[in-house]
Formats: structure tokens, C-alpha cells, sequence
């Protein structure tokens, strides 16, 4: 199993990406195969990109081993009402601020739900919310 | 040909490197170390884009080529001379005056590469067109852009757009021209001008191609020099004996930014040059970041072929010069006194019928093992010895960063030892005599180096 971990800052969305572009640097060193790599950056990103806008920052851990990779995202944050509603395409609770950036189009839990092979997310009014993603190779 | 075997036209002379690490620093795909003191390439990861050669201070990274006189193993010799070519010329000298100078220095018969553009750029439309699923399609003019796909960006191969160049065109146009006159197909001598490396590369081992369409290639720099002073000798007054004709007003500038997409009309596409640039967005396409996108033009030099390792003088002036020529000609095509319509157009079936490629297969350089299972325990040790070395970069080891030592070692192109922190360390522990840091560091310097900066001070 190989562990590492990023930092994700409120409101950076410059700095999104910079955790699925090392997750992608170390998935082609192990010669995955490029759509499933695809997949997992896709999501990565949706997610990094859901806790800079609406959390207070957070972390993400990575472990990879053999036979898959998982990513958690765990933020700090309000945390998601009603995920039933948020996993809807189009549903956005993003400020006017985030929508203007490009962001907010509702697609993030959707896109992330379309792209990986297990997703658990866990959430708590308030406090914050922790997004599980798995791809097997 | 084998799958394995690619030929690299940028070569070092070790007898005039000294191992400035100029050119490691610099290359794209971290391809060069330095060994015994002098820069070597890692085959399997240039992808012949030059940026060694742009920065060597002294001249050792050099371009292989044929021989001028290998011309003379044909009986009718053929030169195919880029747009490019033309522009290195300052104003005074017309495209005709180097049409019938590089004739008298030893061709039979001269065409400008960019004849075929115009019908290139209609296939690739058609292509684009007929392959909605695999957008975005990239072009595979730039040659060091579809090894550097391969290489780096393996996922993408299929985006590229598998047609031959124009210069393959125009070499099948011309050849077959050449077979209806009645004259042998071993007479026929087909050679390349070329303003890169990356063109000997693809001409000498073609990406997705059997056999090569042209017999020769020749640099740039060598041939400018050869019409230039020819000129020179000549003087003013020289006869022409042929009018540069080969070309309409829209193919002079394909081979420069922008070219290729000014003749393709879709929605959203991006002309990119420079290497860094397009690993930089190649980077954001593999993402999916961008949605949308229909085409990409890419080049890896800035100003593409303008600045091409091999072209003379200045890229922004040359670029200028091919601007103007083109836009004189549209005059003269608007006032009718030139045909936008040139002869190749009449053996466009032909061309159409020998343009595709077969399909380009990645190599990814990057993977550590086909086994998951090794290349999983490879990346845990790289993982492990990465935060063990300095983060210094400083080149000492041989290679260009501590991150890509940390690769070597776990391929076994190097050993821990080569790092001069992790040197000091052992011989603090005892673990290692200085004698034996000295042999290190002569295997990665060479005896001269050391010699002269450690041995004899």
C-alpha cells in the first residue's frame, strides 16, 4: 500500500488539480490503463474542486495498491443537507462568487458518481463531509 | 520495423562536450544524463524536439545527415525544399533566385514541400469531420509532438490524426510524376531540406509508416549556406531558369503558427508552440479539462518551423519575410496573374489513396513495469528513496533532478552513492573512503574532470 496526502485551501481554486496531477504522474508510472487514470483524475478533481468552494479546506489521502486506488476527501465544512439532491445533475448550492469563476454547475457529485466504481459519502450538518472514492485496475 | 528501434538524429560528440549539464537541465522528457563527463541521451525518452542543441554552449550536440554527395547515387535528383527555406533570405532575394541557385548545385528537379498543403489540410478536415468520437484531434505535422505523445502522453495516441505529412505528399507526387515520364524508379533520388531534428528522426524511422517517402535528407543550415554563397558569387545578375510556382498564397505559411488552423473551420481549436507550452496544455487535454475542443495544432518550436533548430537567422524575421511572400502572391492570385490551382491538384486521388498511416501505438516512457506488481514495488522504493535524497537538483549525480536519481536507481541506471549528501553521510559513518567517493564521481566526470578539479589542485 502506498500512502500520500495533499492539503486543500478554502477558496484556492488556482491550486486545483495539483493533487490529481501527481495521482495521475504516479498511476501511469504503473502503467494503468489511461481511461481508468482519466476516471480517477475526473474525480479527483470534481472533488478537490467541491471542498475549495464549499468547505473551509481540508485534506486528501491517497493509497494505492495493486489492485485499485482510493481517494478520501474529508473537508471542513456545513456539510451536505440532502445528498440525494446534491448527487442530481444540475443541482448547485454554489455562491455567486464560485458560479463566476466557472464553477457551480452542479455537476460535481454526478461527475464524480459517473467516473469511479465505489463512492460512500459521509456528511454532518456543520461540522463537514467525507468523500470515499474507489477505481479498481 | 522494428517496434523497438528509433533513430535519434541529435548526437553528441564527446570529444567536444565537457559536461556543462546545460542541456540535461533543459530537455522536456529529462532524457540526457552525464556519464564519463559527457552528456548521453536516453533513446527510449527523446523525442527530438532540439532544445539540447539550442542550448549547448559549445557546439557538441549535433544533427546527423546524408551526405551531399549521396545525391549524385541518382540519376535524376530531386530536392523538396520548404517554404521555410525561402524565408531565411533577406528581401533582395527572390524565391526564384533560390529555386535555380539550389538547382545548379546539383538537382534535376525542385519543388517547394508545401504544394501538397492544401490537400493535407482537406484530408485532416475530412478526418475531423468523420471522427467526432475522438476529439480532439491532434495533428501530426510536428513529428517531435507525436513522439513526445507517445512518450509522455500515451493515452492520447488515438487523438492523433493518422495522415502523412506534406512532405511525404509532395514526395509521392512527385516520384509518380516522375515514374509516368518513363524513368526507372532506382534513377529516382527524392531529398529532404530540413529545418528540425525531429523531421531526420521521422524521415529515417516514420512513426506508423513501412518505408520512408523520401531517399535523403539534408539540413537546413548546411543548404542555406550553399545557396547563400552561390548567390554571393553570382552576383546580381543572375538568370533564372525556373519560376517558383509551386505553391498558392495559403500553403506558404502551413508550416508556421497558426497555419494548419487558419485552414480548418472548427469551433473551438488552439495553435500551440513551444514544447513547454504543449506539455503544458497536453496536460489540461488529458484531464478532459477542456470541454469541447475540435482540434490542436501543436508545435514544439516557438514560432513552429520558423524556429526550427536548423533554420538561419532570426525566427521572428523569417516568420515576417513568409508573411509577405504569401501575401504578395494572394495579389497576384486576385489579379489573376497567378492560378491558386497548381499542377499536384491533378494527382490529388493518388495522394488521397496513400495518405493514411497505419495506427501510432504509445511507448510510454514513463511506466515502470508491465507488471503491475514490479512497477508497484518500483514506485514504493522511488517513493522511499525521493525523500531521501537532498531535493537539491543539483546535477552532481549525473542526472537532472534529485526525483529523476530516484528513478534511475530504482531502474538500476545509478546507485544511491552517486549522491554527493548521501557520500558525505557515509563517510561520516565510515562506511565509505573518500578514495571511493573519488571513483564515483570519475565514473559520472570523467578521469579529466576529476583530474583537473579534485586530483591535481
Amino acid at each position: 500500500m502506498m500512502h500520500t496526502e495533499f492539503t486543500v485551501v478554502e477558496g484556492d481554486f488556482s491550486n486545483a488539480g495539483k493533487a490529481s496531477s501527481e495521482i495521475k504522474k504516479m498511476l501511469k508510472q504503473l502503467d494503468i490503463n489511461p481511461q481508468k487514470i482519466k476516471k480517477m483524475v475526473v474525480a479527483v478533481y470534481e472533488a478537490e474542486v467541491n471542498a475549495i468552494a464549499h468547505a473551509y479546506g481540508g485534506t486528501i489521502d491517497v493509497d494505492i495498491d495493486q489492485s485499485k486506488i482510493c481517494v478520501v476527501i474529508k473537508d471542513v465544512g456545513p456539510g451536505i443537507p440532502d445528498i440525494e439532491k446534491a448527487m442530481q445533475k444540475g443541482f448547485s448550492t454554489a455562491s455567486a462568487k464560485v458560479r463566476e469563476m466557472g464553477f457551480g454547475a452542479g455537476m460535481g457529485l454526478p461527475n464524480i458518481k459517473n467516473n469511479v466504481d465505489e463512492l460512500d459519502i459521509k456528511t454532518e450538518i456543520g461540522v463537514g463531509t467525507e468523500v470515499r472514492m474507489v477505481v479498481n485496475f | 520495423m522494428n517496434e523497438n528501434f528509433f533513430y535519434h538524429a541529435l548526437q553528441v560528440d564527446p570529444k567536444i562536450c565537457f559536461g556543462c549539464t546545460l542541456c540535461m537541465r533543459n530537455c522536456p522528457t529529462e532524457a540526457i544524463r552525464i556519464r564519463n563527463g559527457k552528456a548521453t541521451i536516453y533513446e527510449n525518452k527523446c523525442v527530438d524536439c532540439g532544445e539540447c542543441y539550442k542550448v549547448c554552449p559549445s557546439g557538441a550536440i549535433y544533427v546527423a545527415q546524408d551526405d551531399f554527395q549521396s545525391i549524385y547515387n541518382f540519376k535524376y535528383r530531386v530536392v523538396l525544399m520548404p517554404s521555410v527555406f525561402l524565408g531565411q533570405f533577406p528581401e533582395d532575394i527572390k524565391a526564384s533566385q533560390v529555386y535555380s541557385v539550389i538547382m545548379d548545385l546539383g538537382f534535376t528537379h525542385v519543388m517547394e514541400v508545401e504544394a501538397s498543403a492544401l490537400i493535407h489540410s482537406k484530408l485532416s478536415n475530412k478526418y475531423i469531420r468523420e471522427n467526432e468520437d475522438k476529439k480532439p484531434l491532434i495533428s501530426t505535422f510536428c513529428p517531435a509532438i507525436v513522439r513526445l505523445i507517445q512518450v509522455k502522453f500515451p493515452a492520447l495516441v488515438d487523438n492523433l490524426i493518422p495522415i502523412k505529412a506534406p512532405v511525404d505528399f509532395t514526395a509521392i507526387y512527385i516520384r509518380d510524376k516522375l515514374l509516368e515520364e518513363g524513368i526507372e524508379p532506382e534513377d529516382i533520388g527524392i531529398f529532404y531540406i530540413t529545418p528540425c531534428a525531429a523531421k531526420i528522426a521521422a524521415t529515417k524511422s516514420p512513426v506508423g509508416e513501412d518505408k520512408s517517402t523520401v531517399d535523403g535528407v539534408l539540413n537546413m543550415d548546411t543548404m542555406y549556406n550553399m545557396v547563400l554563397k552561390e548567390i554571393k558569387v553570382r552576383g546580381k545578375n543572375y538568370q533564372k531558369k525556373i519560376s517558383a510556382n509551386d505553391v498558392s498564397s495559403d500553403c506558404i505559411i502551413f508550416s508556421l503558427t497558426n497555419g494548419e488552423k487558419r485552414l480548418n473551420n472548427n469551433k473551438k481549436s488552439f495553435a500551440i508552440d513551444e514544447i513547454h507550452n504543449v506539455i503544458e496544455f497536453l496536460e489540461k487535454v488529458e484531464d478532459d479539462e477542456i470541454e469541447d475542443l475540435d482540434f490542436l495544432e501543436l508545435r514544439a518550436c516557438d514560432e513552429s518551423c520558423a524556429g526550427g533548430i536548423l533554420t538561419c537567422g532570426n525566427r521572428f524575421l523569417i516568420n515576417d519575410r513568409m508573411f509577405q511572400r504569401a501575401k504578395k502572391l494572394a495579389e497576384r492570385e486576385r489579379n489573376g496573374e497567378t492560378l491558386r490551382k497548381k499542377e499536384i491538384s491533378k494527382k490529388e486521388d493518388l495522394l488521397i489513396d496513400n495518405a493514411n498511416v497505419s495506427k501510432i501505438m504509445p511507448r510510454s516512457m514513463l511506466k515502470l513495469d508491465p507488471d503491475i506488481n514490479v512497477a508497484f514495488q518500483k514506485l514504493s522504493k522511488i517513493r522511499e528513496l525521493a525523500v531521501k535524497l537532498p531535493q537539491t537538483d543539483c546535477n552532481v549525480c549525473g542526472a537532472p533532478s534529485c526525483k529523476a536519481l530516484a528513478e534511475d536507481i530504482v531502474c538500476e541506471n545509478a546507485k544511491m552513492t552517486d549522491c554527493v549528501f548521501m557520500q558525505r553521510n557515509l563517510e561520516m559513518r565510515d562506511s565509505l573512503s573518500s578514495n571511493e567517493s573519488v571513483e564515483i564521481m570519475k565514473k559520472i566526470w570523467g578521469e579529466e574532470k576529476l583530474k583537473d578539479y579534485i586530483l591535481n589542485k
